[in-house]
């Protein structure tokens, strides 16, 4: 090779990997922008009064978005109680019982929902729920919340059970276990750490979706008791601050925005701790 | 029926086995008798794994297999039987290690709950008893409620044994227990199915002939889907009635 090629290869081959080293680099900028823009303008907003207090009047400087807080939480556990026994059950059937037609439907059906437009998904909420109670409330946004939590669920579920290794399940049947009995006793508890990890993901993903709660759980300034009123959250009062004309709400939109981006970056820690101590880490 | 027979546990005749369109087993015939060592050898391939594991019908978890022929455990036909009724007559390990992600004592445990088990008592007996069996009691009884993924390879293969005899199986399957053991955790094996023998039918697959020369009383060998031979060890060892069996034993293949 002359040595004029091999000069030209080193060339490229240093600008390839400055490049995509840049690109890495940026992707990461991206995400410490996004966190350092809402600390530095968050913080500043957040005291104690944003945790514990409601929303004051209008024209009034101060309180806090408590009930929001309280109303995400009812609304994600509402979500977690809709789409994850869906979720887990379907990719149950997924992972172990479905044939291979079985499993083109159901992976067709779950890729098609997980491609459904959230506000979509919101109108059907409403239309499923809204509608006919005649009112807004916690249950038909956790409703609309869990429907987009389906998807995933399945998936995951399914991929975590498919890594549970063959020989697991052989030693069980071999034991004289009756397939549902493996599954319950071995393959499952094998999976969990996994299946835990993906349903805390998903939820992390789910909880800033707006638009699906916009017209189901509605907003509220004050408490809701229970799950049948109109419900606050943080993503739909972060939007409803934000377009207001004032500086105060502004403020308070971007706390709001910081208090829910360490809501999901601490589930996501949480996930990969969970996932670090599972026994399928090496597996898959 | 003559008295040999009468001793047989297990009767196999014109056993056929296909893997979707490929066949594996051609036309095996066999006994293997009560309360001896059966060692199936064969170079890689030749279907010894295939053909243990019809014994139990684990192959009929594996999609697009098909068996044919006769299988009798005690007179009965397997494929007749309940086929978790026949996992708990006919037990087996596994050559990978394959125990659950559980304590030592949950992985004992395991088989006695399942099948409705019994007391705590009781199930802390059989898992003791097993253990004992099995050669591991003293290495693990200070710690029984230590996960048994902490243990070594040739413990770990004891546990499963441990496992398996836990549902007092009537046979013992074994496909290749000793491949990922040092020749010490080799030997504490081979010893304790002696031990076994005395209760329990054996039939273990091996690639290591010195392994079914030292543990066995009857040997088959195999070679491309076919039961070349079968015979009392020392007979196929030390005089084999077929050219393909003596040149295999002396390592001049295989």
């Amino acid at each position: 090779m002359s040595a004029a090629r091999l000069r030209r290869r080193k060339l490229v081959n240093a600008v390839m990997l400055r490049t995509t080293g840049a690109c890495a680099i940026g992707i990461a900028a991206v995400l410490l922008g996004i966190l350092g823009y809402l600390f530095l303008n968050g913080i500043g907003s957040l005291s104690l009064d944003f945790f514990t207090q409601l929303p004051k009047p209008v024209g009034e400087t101060g309180g806090g978005m408590a009930n929001a807080i309280v109303g995400s939480a009812k609304i994600l556990g509402m979500a977690v109680v809709v789409g994850v026994p869906l979720g887990f059950l379907g990719g149950v059937y997924l992972a172990e019982y479905a044939g291979a037609t079985g499993q083109f439907v159901v992976r067709y059906v779950t890729d098609l929902l997980n491609g459904v437009p959230s506000i979509v998904i919101g109108i059907f909420a409403y239309a499923l729920v809204v509608l006919p109670a005649k009112q807004f409330s916690a249950y038909a946004g956790g409703v609309a919340l869990g429907m987009m939590m389906i998807p995933i669920a399945v998936r995951s579920t399914e991929e975590f059970l498919r890594a549970v290794p063959r020989g697991l399940r052989e030693a069980a049947l071999a034991l004289g276990a009756p397939k549902w009995k493996v599954l319950v006793t071995v393959v499952v508890p094998a999976a969990r750490d996994g299946i835990i990890t993906g349903i805390i993901l998903n939820l992390a993903r789910v909880a800033g979706e707006t638009a699906p709660l916009l017209f189901t759980a509605f907003s509220n300034r004050f408490w809701s008791e229970g799950l049948n009123e109109p419900t606050a959250t943080l993503p739909v009062m972060i939007y409803t601050y934000a377009i207001s004309p004032y500086d105060d709400w502004h403020r308070q939109a971007w706390a709001a925005g910081f208090v829910l981006l360490m809501l999901v970056v601490t589930m996501n820690i949480a996930a990969r701790m969970l996932m670090a101590r599972s026994p399928l880490r090496g597996a898959r | 029926m003559s008295q040999a027979e009468s001793q047989e546990k297990i009767r196999v005749e014109g056993l056929d086995f296909h893997y979707g369109a490929s066949q594996a087993l051609f036309g095996v015939s066999l006994g293997v008798r009560t309360n001896h060592i059966t060692a199936c050898i064969g170079p890689s391939g030749c279907g010894k794994s295939t053909f243990l594991r019809t014994l139990n019908r684990m192959n009929d978890t594996v999609p697009g297999t098909r068996a044919s022929g006769s299988i009798q455990l005690d007179n009965h036909e397997i494929r007749d039987l309940d086929v978790t009724t026949l996992r708990r007559r006919v037990g087996m390990v596994f050559q990978k290690s394959n125990p659950f992600p559980k304590s030592i004592f949950d992985n004992v445990a395991y088989g006695p709950r399942i099948n409705g088990g019994g007391s705590r008592a009781d199930i802390a007996d059989q898992v003791e008893r097993s253990l004992r069996r099995a050669a591991l009691w003293d290495e693990v009884k200070h710690k029984l409620h230590q996960s048994a993924l902490g243990l070594s390879g040739g413990q770990q293969q004891r546990l499963c044994i441990a496992r398996a005899l836990a549902v007092e199986p009537e046979v013992l399957l074994l496909d290749e227990p000793c491949s990922a053991l040092d020749p010490i955790a080799t030997a504490k094996i081979e010893e304790l199915l002696l031990d076994i023998a005395d209760s329990c039918t054996i039939v273990i697959v091996t690639h290591n002939m010195q392994q079914a020369a030292r543990v066995s009383d009857y040997t088959g060998f195999f070679l491309m889907g076919r039961l070349v031979e079968f015979d009392r060890t020392e007979k196929i060892f030390q005089n084999p009635a077929h050219r393909e069996t003596e040149d295999y034993i002396t390592g001049r293949f295989g």
